[in-house]
């Protein structure tokens, strides 16, 4: 198979990873809603999966792909729980608003 | 400009764009979409980098998976119009100098990190499958075992907690 990657520098993917992990951040701090907030952890996560890859790619290691592999699986697991206790905040509180938890201070 | 290099500032374009109207857009259901739309353009950056296991792995499990379940919950809590209370100003400020700073700080110290001569290692067979199958079940067999009791924990503790409680 051709490479494709010739011509791009591994600092390109560097900053857009930094970029996407930077816009995930800014989600969980700038919204309310919980459910955003969890899809910005994914955006997240998702920014550092693309980073492992291209490492993995300009070291020809393989342990770095098997990584993003094992963190897709813990994405999967976090989402499935996560989006549980969601079901059961909105049940007991009629919101997905995360200033609706403020009784959990202590 | 090579090919590949236009190929590169479209898909980042797209994936940052759509990752911006993640966090923009009022409306959950368009949140979700665009988040797919953001997947696809890392998937796609994938494929660029020759995990082609990886890419669709991730589509299945991203796209196919996570997000749709993501729609459910937001329809079964009929969240899909307007309901987000605004913010006060305050907050919303902090948050984009915040992660401003954040990023100011990554940029900063990879300004001068010593990988921009790395090149591409010259075996780019890494991500097909068969190396990539022999990798996972010869070196990390017991991880791979141990994911699948975190799964098993997971779907329990999902069913668990999405019960309605019986008094």
């Amino acid at each position: 198979m051709k490479d494709v990657i010739i011509g791009i520098p591994i600092q390109w993917y560097i900053y857009l990873s930094v970029a996407l992990f930077c816009i995930g951040v800014l989600g969980v701090l700038f919204r309310r809603n919980a459910i955003i907030i969890f899809m910005c952890v994914e955006l997240m996560l998702n920014a550092v999966n693309l980073l492992m890859v291209a490492f993995s790619r300009y070291f020809g290691d393989t342990g770095g792909q098997v990584f993003v592999f094992f963190v897709m699986v813990v994405a999967a697991a976090e989402v499935a729980v996560g989006l549980a206790i969601l079901m059961m905040i909105y049940r007991n509180t009629k919101s997905t608003d995360i200033d609706a938890l403020n009784r959990l201070k202590w | 400009m090579l090919l590949s290099q236009y190929l590169f500032f479209f898909l980042s374009f797209v994936a940052v764009l759509s990752a911006l109207m993640v966090i923009l857009d009022k409306n959950p259901v368009h949140s979700v979409l665009y988040l797919v739309i953001t997947f696809f353009a890392i998937a796609a950056h994938y494929l660029i980098l020759n995990a082609q296991f990886l890419a669709v792995v991730h589509i299945i499990v991203y796209a196919g998976a996570i997000m749709v379940l993501f729609l459910y919950v937001i329809m079964m809590l009929n969240l899909n119009k307007d309901i987000e209370p605004h913010k006060k100003n305050i907050p919303k400020i902090a948050a984009v100098i915040s992660a401003g700073v954040l990023m100011m700080a990554f940029v900063a110290l990879l300004k001068d990190a010593e990988v921009s001569m790395l090149p591409a290692a010259r075996n780019s067979n890494i991500g097909l499958i068969d190396s990539l199958g022999k990798v996972l079940f010869r070196e990390y067999m017991l991880p791979f075992e141990i994911s699948s009791i975190l799964f098993l924990s997971a779907m329990v503790g999902a069913v668990l907690l999405s019960k309605k409680e019986i008094n």
